[in-house]
């Protein structure tokens, strides 16, 4: 007698139980409040009173630090690091791809290691790096070689921390999203490259147009919408370099920053709602332009 | 067939034609080292090399002077050192293992069954991926007090044990193993478990590895546990005491310097030796051994 192999099968749901329960406690519940929140006065103390729609009409009508500095620097920030730190992951994953094994380790080891580096331990070196006096690695470098005169003010000044920012999150951001496509990239069948020489691809490029990247769809995918969520939320950058929040003439804040503005400092906790809501209706518009470049089609 | 002999993916032994890559790879790789290297330096100089002027990437005479300092300090309600990281260490560990086992769990049903729903839960998975977690802080606070985890050990582990991104990398990985595999299993008597075990946590190791590596990251350099859910000294982790030191208020100390540079390299290791053992997972290459 032939076993029903239904009999044998779990309920998808005994799976997913754990993962249910514990995502929606820690991350629904909370999700869905900060939603509700948005749409009330909330101080942190008092009950929250409604107020309908009246944080965003504040947040776009006459919130002016918004719409001038923290929009154009987020977007600014985002569009480079997120493309930039996207492609020269797949770059850099593709060439580490083609050196043997052990040089590949090291080498991967050495690239991936900055992202490890995340938050107090890397505000510790580049802000000693960058720091304005003349003890200052880079003030005391260009005023050795004779570039400066005087000691520049590197994280205090709107014209440079920008900058600076982008440089040290796309040092850092060769992260998760590197290491997926890393195996992803070493994950590709060979036959598949055989099949599409004899079809008749004839260089490097087509070979990467037509077979690297359609077949680690998955991992590109993954890595593009770790770059997005990566960039948007990446606040903590600013503040941690300058030291101050709001960064020095807001040169440097982003949205997380913003937020974290209202919600911690004013508490004012139903606008700093409203910004999150915001912010994550910007982060899922990108992604799903990311969605369209590498999701599968059902 | 065309003269193109195309691209060496993972090749076995050194050949001229990497050198091109190499040019590349080296230098950049230096570059991205330096910081590195300079938080190794760093933690090993005396208190006047800290301070010199011009100041200094290598270390002259090297110390252990700052891991002495820092190791013997006790915080100001004389709590040890050696008690954060203890606490460190075993949260790290737990949330480390059971964030694995769930997010697999859930992304090989959420990838090879089919049941109502199925859609849905993943469409809000990766939504919930996007939400900053600086929006969420007070609702999961209020929460978090109404569950009475307050003080408790369990709650620098139950908040950080769905990951998101752990659950979407895993399902993308599991969706690459073509469904006759788990047929073929099933029909030789394979039970849904046993499937589970033997074919498809070996088919996605490098995914499992990746997010390790990621969750090991989160939790060991999470501070927001200790500052915002636990007053006990006792019960918080390294990550936060090492973030007492670099704050601005005992960060300017002279003191607090070498203790800082210190604690950052103890920061940085265990990162670095976690991702030197699981490496080769990511790296592997196992995946069409058992598809072919």
């Amino acid at each position: 007698m032939k076993k029903k192999p239904n009999k044998r099968d779990y309920s998808p749901w005994m799976f997913l139980a754990p993962y249910i329960i514990f995502f929606t406690t820690f991350i629904i519940i909370p999700v869905a409040a900060a939603i509700l929140l948005s749409f009330t006065y909330f101080n942190a103390i008092e009950t929250p009173t409604f107020i309908g729609l009246s944080n965003y009409v504040g947040l776009i009508t006459q919130d002016e630090v918004f719409m001038q500095k923290i929009l154009p620097n987020t977007l600014t920030f985002a569009l480079i690091v997120g493309p930039g730190g996207y492609i020269l992951s797949f770059i850099l994953a593709w060439a580490l791809a083609q050196v043997p094994k052990r040089m590949r380790t090291v080498l991967a080891l050495i690239i991936y290691s900055p992202s490890m580096t995340a938050g107090v331990a890397m505000a510790v070196v580049w802000t000693i790096i960058f720091s304005g006096d003349e003890t200052g690695y880079l003030n005391s470098l260009l005023l050795t070689m004779g570039v400066l005169l005087e000691p520049i003010q590197w994280l205090q000044s709107p014209e440079y921390l920008m900058k600076i920012m982008i440089f040290v999150t796309l040092w850092g951001s060769m992260g998760v999203g590197f290491l997926a496509m890393l195996s992803g990239v070493l994950n590709i069948n060979t036959e598949i490259y055989e099949a599409g020489y004899i079809d008749g691809i004839n260089n490097r490029f087509q070979e990467i147009i037509y077979i690297t990247i359609p077949s680690m769809k998955p991992q590109m995918l993954f890595g593009a919408v770790m770059a997005v969520v990566g960039t948007f939320q990446a606040g903590a950058i600013g503040v941690a370099l300058s030291g101050a929040n709001p960064t020095p003439q807001y040169a440097g804040q982003l949205m997380v920053n913003h937020l974290e503005d209202y919600g911690f400092i004013r508490y004012e906790m139903g606008y700093a709602a409203a910004i999150s809501v915001v912010l994550l209706i910007v982060v899922y518009l990108f992604s799903k332009v990311a969605w369209r470049l590498f999701g599968e089609k059902d | 067939m065309s003269a193109f002999q195309g691209t060496r993916m993972n090749p076995s032994k050194f050949h001229r034609s990497q050198l091109k890559f190499l040019a590349f790879l080296i230098p950049l790789a230096i570059f991205m080292a330096l910081p590195i290297v300079y938080i190794f330096f760093h933690a090993f100089k005396p208190i006047d090399e800290l301070f010199a002027y011009p100041p200094r990437f290598f270390v002259d005479n090297p110390t252990l002077q700052n891991f002495v300092d820092l190791f013997t300090k006790t915080n100001d309600t004389g709590v040890p050192m050696s008690r954060f990281l203890f606490n460190s260490v075993v949260v790290t560990l737990i949330v480390v293992v059971l964030t694995v086992i769930i997010s697999t769990m859930a992304g090989y049903a959420l990838s090879k069954k089919n049941f109502k729903m199925k859609k849905a839960i993943f469409e809000i998975n990766t939504l919930a991926l996007m939400f900053v977690p600086a929006a969420v802080m007070i609702p999961r606070y209020l929460l978090i007090d109404e569950l009475g985890l307050i003080n408790t050990f369990l709650v620098h582990i139950l908040p950080l044990l769905a990951m998101p991104i752990g659950l979407f990398l895993v399902k993308q990985f599991i969706d690459q193993i073509p469904d006759e595999l788990l047929e073929a299993a099933r029909l030789d008597g394979a039970s849904d478990f046993q499937i589970f075990v033997r074919i498809i946590i070996p088919l996605v190791k490098p995914a499992i590895a990746t997010i390790a590596i990621l969750s090991f990251q989160l939790v060991w350099n999470s501070v927001e546990s200790s500052s915002l859910y636990v007053n006990d000294e006792g019960l918080k982790t390294f990550s936060f005491y090492m973030s007492t030191l670099t704050s601005t208020v005992e960060g300017n100390n002279v003191a607090g310097q070498g203790l800082a540079a210190a604690a950052s390299l103890i920061m940085f290791v265990p990162n670095l030796i976690i991702f030197i053992i699981l490496q080769s997972q990511v790296m592997n290459t196992m995946a069409h051994s058992g598809i072919k």
